[in-house]
């Protein structure tokens, strides 16, 4: 028997619940329906609910804790010949070695009795686990079925409760975005106190120099890796400045002329193609910085006799301006949509020019919204990954001039993680810590933002 | 000016009228070039979007031809099979890289250097011998004949044929030497030569040589990873816009709810992708590179997207429909079941449609989670590693082959088509269902 | 967009003549507005009919009729704010002394500093008192100096009755001020551009019976120095303020005359059932 015949099971036995609370309702109503408080279906419902909802949940915790139970189990009956002089490290990898064997996949050792051994206990175990399992849960689903029926009887309130339960059910759904935000910040907060641990905050926040390549050898030359996110700051502050210096003009111009001139036709034209720079995945601009603007930006300044560097700040900030562009437009068209069209009357009706009444009137009413909606923008260049981590470059300068190569946090943190890693180096628990300033950043930038254009909507509500 | 016993000067009305003739001149010039800014800007965002465009169809249409040889290839039953069993496992055991060049060198019998021997073998792809093999496993009665077998050329062959690579180039910058462009040059005017659809391309896992890679393993993954982001992220957003948007007291909980979800909507994807390093992997102990964890990470990204749709969705639905549940005596809770999420439904599908599309381009929080290793067999279930159309787009854009740049422009065309397909779906979803109440 | 009735000047001038046979006031005042057959269509569907009305210069006519019956069209007709509105079709003519105004020579600018317009709901904008009313003068560049804007600005709040109450502090937003201030400073607002026709799209419609009797004195005081059009759907605010009343009746100007004459003894049936409420 497996987990998926046991949910099987559970399942059918759910189904069942419900047929026979439903029967048991019009049975008790003597056949007479309308002497039910709730329709019968509800009654039904309410038993299904008794039957399933403890029996799946049990189910569902002892999947997610059956390895950890089962491990520590085998790992207490290893013989000493075995686990002599172990680590941790080295005992979990045993530890695989014998789920591989028992599984029948080759395994990294050479196979003695006692790994074998082990193997069939290891087995033994999963397989005494999972019929205890099916025996208490489809005791507790049975037992449900019997305490649900029991319950049934013309006067209860069946609907009610069934309605309960399932407000409760999408209140924790709803809950779910509160625990994601908290796992986002544990995650993160965990791994960074632990870096914190071995290199200072300060020196974290204020160093100026980022080489989290460690050496070797504890006797070389560096061997501790500096970790000053300053460089990597900078760097993210001048590729998204680049950005904005693209994507603003572009953006904020686009958006005024489809709201204030552009024909309806255009409009209806123009904006979901502007849309489409939207939808466009981050990896395909990535893409393009690398093998086409890049290249481009650095022959056109050679041309001009100037150095640009193959990774230069400017195409990655470029090109992630383009990326930007709709973003820009679209919230701004919104935001200058809300302006009323009677500040526009007015300024109409005094004789101003179009163009007059946007300067003037218009964007002078909508900036607050406009200022929010720029403010998103920079927060989504300063998180944006793809394009950076394939144009810009890997080392941490210093610098403000945006034809050398600059790197970016982002851009580290997929650096540190990518490949082979060890859970325990700095260098690791650096990519949280980084991780960790990105969400402060960018949070507290949507934090204002949202406040913003907020506070801007309800004053033309 | 508080003074207000002050005489005031009037300006009257032709004074008046005066200075706005004089103004007009001016002013409609500044109309006219504010005007001129506008559908400039509106220009450059087209203009870089068909740039974009350009250069991925231009530079993705060569991958979807590639060169193939017609080779004349002896089956030695004596090697291969000596005791003539015909048991394709004895038969699989054969030396067929061998076969493959010894028909390559019988079709240029001058090439006798050990150096110029080996160059000419570097025509053909190591695949080449796979496929001989596959053929020979299959019907084992060609052991001992001599057959013609179309195999792929090597990767470089490829790019001259398509003329990536010119003679132009001085030798010691190409891949491709002066000699093997001499045979490439008999070969071709023998017919043996010969360019067509690649279907490697779109049956192929991944592979260290481009004229064997393909992309069925990543779309397989995608397809495997979209499935968990949708049976995660479809359920669970509906149900918390319904409890938001129906059910929840206005109260300090839902507040915070309510922001916290709109600023998730705007958390980096990269973060998104931490959180599932920190607790999928390292404290769960779900498998590295598995669709099933990458498709619960895009999940956890998409659920905002979903949430914010959907409850646009309810919202638009007008009030005075729940009034007339309500008012015949069906529960708050029927009256949502019953009328306000199906009129809703199409809203939040479109909205579920959309972050699946932006799930299925995203790459940053799938490197996080180890989706970026080389993966050569198709994914078979929700646990295999796995990689996705986007992840390969990434990983071949960083190889040194030109034909690996060729093959990433192609698939981003293949992820493009897709994006178009479901942005077009929620597009006739909403067109379909378009209310206006 | 205007489809140019072709007409000479005599044969206007000789429709005119006709028009203002019925005598208003003794001397017969030369009209600022003459408008023939004006037709005006939103998209496929037409709003207004034929319209031919002369304005009066100096004194104020009110546009009356039930909602939907084109007034308020008509009255944005006036000064082209119809211009903005998308699928606006006008022909006909509409002479402002003398000249189409929707003639290609006119310049929309300088129209609608000639003839201002003060809407519904007060919609001042999100900026200064003082910077409100400063906005006409600045924008056509009326006034020369600091000290001239200052003045004027002075001078078209005293105007419109607003001196007194926002003296000291000109520096608050206007969107602070009551709804019947918002309106006054509208006017107000209206005023500084020195137009020779004001507008009013029913001014008082969002406002208290109180500040409504304040724009109505207002509207008394200065009719002496502009021609007044007044859309409004109340007949009593017609009969106190207005010296001459149109009746506009889907989309039709059913009849047109002294205020007094109207409102005692009108010509035509429906002017009747309007004025003693059996529609409407």
């Amino acid at each position: 028997m497996s987990h998926s015949v046991l949910f099987l099971i559970l399942a059918a036995l759910t189904f069942a619940g419900f047929f026979m609370g439903r029967k048991r309702a019009v049975a008790q109503a003597g056949g007479v329906i309308r002497s039910l408080h709730s329709r019968p279906n509800y009654y039904g419902y309410l038993v299904a609910l008794w039957c399933g909802i403890p029996a799946f949940a049990l189910l569902l915790l002892w999947v997610g804790l059956e390895s950890n139970v089962v491990d520590t189990l085998l790992a207490a009956s290893l013989p000493d010949s075995l686990t002599a002089g172990m680590d941790p490290a080295s005992l979990s990898l045993l530890l695989n070695d014998i789920h591989n064997l028992a599984a029948g996949v080759a395994t990294s050792r050479d196979i003695n009795e006692a790994m074998a051994g082990a193997a069939d206990h290891y087995n033994d175990l999963r397989e005494t686990g999972l019929l205890a399992l099916a025996v208490v849960a489809l005791g507790v689903a049975i037992g449900g079925i019997l305490v649900g029926s029991k319950l049934i009887h013309p006067d209860l309130r069946a609907r009610a409760k069934v309605e309960r339960a399932i407000n409760r059910a999408l209140f924790i759904c709803s809950l779910l975005a509160i625990m994601i935000t908290v796992g986002i910040v544990m995650s993160l907060l965990f791994e960074s106190i632990r870096f914190f641990g071995k290199v200072s905050p300060f020196d974290f926040l204020f160093g100026l120099e980022w080489s989290p390549q460690t050496a070797l050898r504890a006797d070389q030359v560096g061997s501790s890796g500096a970790f000053g996110a300053l460089p990597l700051l900078a760097g993210t502050m001048l590729i998204s400045f680049i950005a904005m210096c693209v994507a603003a003009p572009i953006g904020l111009l686009s958006a005024i002329y489809l709201v204030e001139y552009a024909p309806r036709k255009v409009r209806a034209v123009v904006k979901p193609l502007l849309e489409i720079l939207a939808g466009i995945p981050t990896v395909v601009y990535g893409f393009f910085a690398a093998l086409t603007a890049a290249p481009f930006i650095r022959d056109v300044g050679t041309s001009l006799g100037l150095s640009v560097s193959s990774e230069s700040a400017l195409a990655a900030g470029a090109v992630m301006g383009i990326m930007i562009i709709p973003f820009v437009s679209s919230l701004s068209d919104d935001v200058i949509n809300a302006v009323p069209q009677s500040m526009r009357d007015g300024s109409y009706g005094l004789g101003a020019t179009q163009s007059e009444t946007i300067l003037r009137v218009v964007l002078p009413a909508a900036l607050p919204g406009i200022v929010g909606s720029m403010l998103l923008a920079v927060s989504r260049a300063i998180g944006e990954t793809m394009i950076v981590v394939m144009a810009a470059g890997l080392a941490a300068n210093l610098t403000a001039n945006p034809l050398e190569a600059v790197t970016t946090v982002t851009v580290q943190i997929v650096t540190l993680l990518v490949g082979d890693q060890e859970f325990d180096s700095a260098k690791t628990l650096a990519a949280f810590a980084l991780g960790l300033l990105l969400f402060c950043i960018t949070l507290a930038l949507n934090v204002v933002a949202l406040m913003i254009v907020n506070r801007y909507r309800e004053q033309y509500e | 000016m508080n003074d207000q016993n002050a005489p005031t000067r009037s300006i009257d009305n032709s004074t008046a009228m005066a200075a706005v003739q004089r103004s007009l001149g001016k002013r409609n010039r500044a109309e006219r070039r504010f005007r001129f800014f506008g559908i400039a800007s509106i220009g450059i965002a087209l203009a870089l979007l068909m740039v974009l465009f350009w250069t991925i169809i231009s530079s993705a249409l060569p991958a979807f031809t590639e060169t193939s040889i017609d080779l004349e290839i002896t089956l030695p039953a004596d090697e291969i099979d000596p005791q003539g069993s015909g048991d394709p496992a004895v038969i699989g055991d054969a030396n067929f890289p061998k076969y493959i060049k010894r028909a390559m060198y019988s079709l240029f019998p001058e090439v006798t250097k050990r150096r110029d021997k080996k160059q000419l073998a570097g025509l053909i792809s190591p695949g080449a011998a796979f496929k001989l093999r596959e053929h020979a496993m299959s019907d084992p009665s060609l052991v001992g004949t001599t057959i013609v077998l179309r195999v792929p050329m090597s990767d470089d062959v490829d790019q001259f044929k398509k003329g990536q690579i010119t003679a132009d180039i001085p030798e010691s910058d190409r891949r491709i030497s002066d000699k093997q462009i001499a045979w490439v040059q008999t070969l071709t005017d023998m017919g043996l030569v010969h360019q067509g659809f690649n279907k490697t391309f779109f049956t192929a896992g991944d592979s260290r040589e481009p004229e064997l890679a393909g992309i069925w393993g990543a779309i397989m993954g995608s397809i495997f990873t979209m499935i968990i982001t949708l049976a995660l992220s479809f359920p669970i957003g509906v149900a918390s816009a319904v409890y938001l948007e129906e059910f929840a007291p206005k109260n300090r909980l839902s507040d915070i709810i309510e922001v916290n979800i709109n600023n998730l909507a705007a958390v980096p994807s990269i973060v998104f992708g931490l959180l599932g390093l920190a607790v999928f992997l390292n404290f769960a102990g779900l498998p590295r590179s598995a669709p099933l964890v990458g498709g619960m990470v895009l999940a956890l990204m998409t659920l905002p997207t979903v949430i914010i749709a959907s409850r646009a969705a309810l919202k638009s639905v007008p009030p005075s429909i729940r009034e007339a549940a309500l008012g015949l005596g069906a529960s708050k809770a029927q009256a949502v079941a019953h009328h306000v999420v199906p009129l809703a439904l199409p809203g939040m599908l479109t909205g579920a449609i959309i972050g699946m599309a932006r799930a299925l381009g995203e790459t940053a929080p799938l490197l996080m989670i180890g989706m970026v290793a080389f993966i050569v067999d198709f994914p078979g279930n929700f646990t295999d590693p796995a990689t996705v159309l986007p992840v390969q787009i990434y990983l071949w854009a960083d190889a040194p082959e030109r034909a690996f740049i060729e093959r990433s422009s192609a698939t981003t065309l293949v992820l493009l088509c897709f994006l178009i397909m479901m942005n077009g779906l929620a597009v006739i979803l909403r067109k379909r269902f378009e209310r206006r109440w | 967009m205007t489809q140019m009735n072709v007409k000479t000047d005599d044969e206007i001038l000789s429709e005119n003549s006709m028009t203002a046979s019925s005598p208003v006031t003794q001397e017969a005042p030369r009209p600022t507005f003459v408008t023939r057959g004006v037709d005006v269509f939103y998209g496929d569907k037409q709003a207004l009919f034929g319209i031919d009305l002369d304005v009066q210069a100096s004194g104020v006519t009110a546009l009356i009729g039930p909602s939907g019956c084109g007034k308020s069209t008509f009255l944005r007709c006036m000064n082209r704010m119809n211009d903005t509105i998308d699928g606006c079709r006008i022909s006909g003519q509409i002479l402002l002394d003398g000249e189409d105004i929707y003639d290609d020579q006119v310049d929309v600018v300088h129209l609608r500093a000639r003839v201002g317009i003060v809407f519904q709901k007060p919609n001042p904008f999100p900026k200064s008192i003082y910077d409100n009313v400063a906005y006409g003068p600045r924008i056509h560049g009326i006034t020369s100096s600091k000290s001239e804007l200052d003045d004027l600005v002075k001078h078209s709040l005293e105007k419109a009755g607003l001196w007194g109450e926002v003296a000291d502090r000109l520096d608050e937003p206007g969107t602070g001020l009551s709804g019947g201030q918002q309106q006054r400073l509208c006017i107000a607002r209206a005023i500084a551009v020195q137009p020779t026709v004001i507008l009013m799209d029913e001014p008082c419609s969002a406002l208290d019976p109180i500040a409504t009797a304040r724009i109505e004195d207002l509207m008394g005081e200065l009719r002496e120095q502009f021609t007044i059009v007044i859309v409004t759907h109340s007949m009593q605010q017609a009969a106190r303020v207005s010296q001459r009343t149109a009746f506009f009746h889907l989309g039709e100007l059913v009849e047109v005359g002294a205020t007094a004459d109207i409102f005692s003894n009108p010509v035509e049936q429906r002017t009747q059932d309007y004025i003693t409420g059996r529609f409407g």
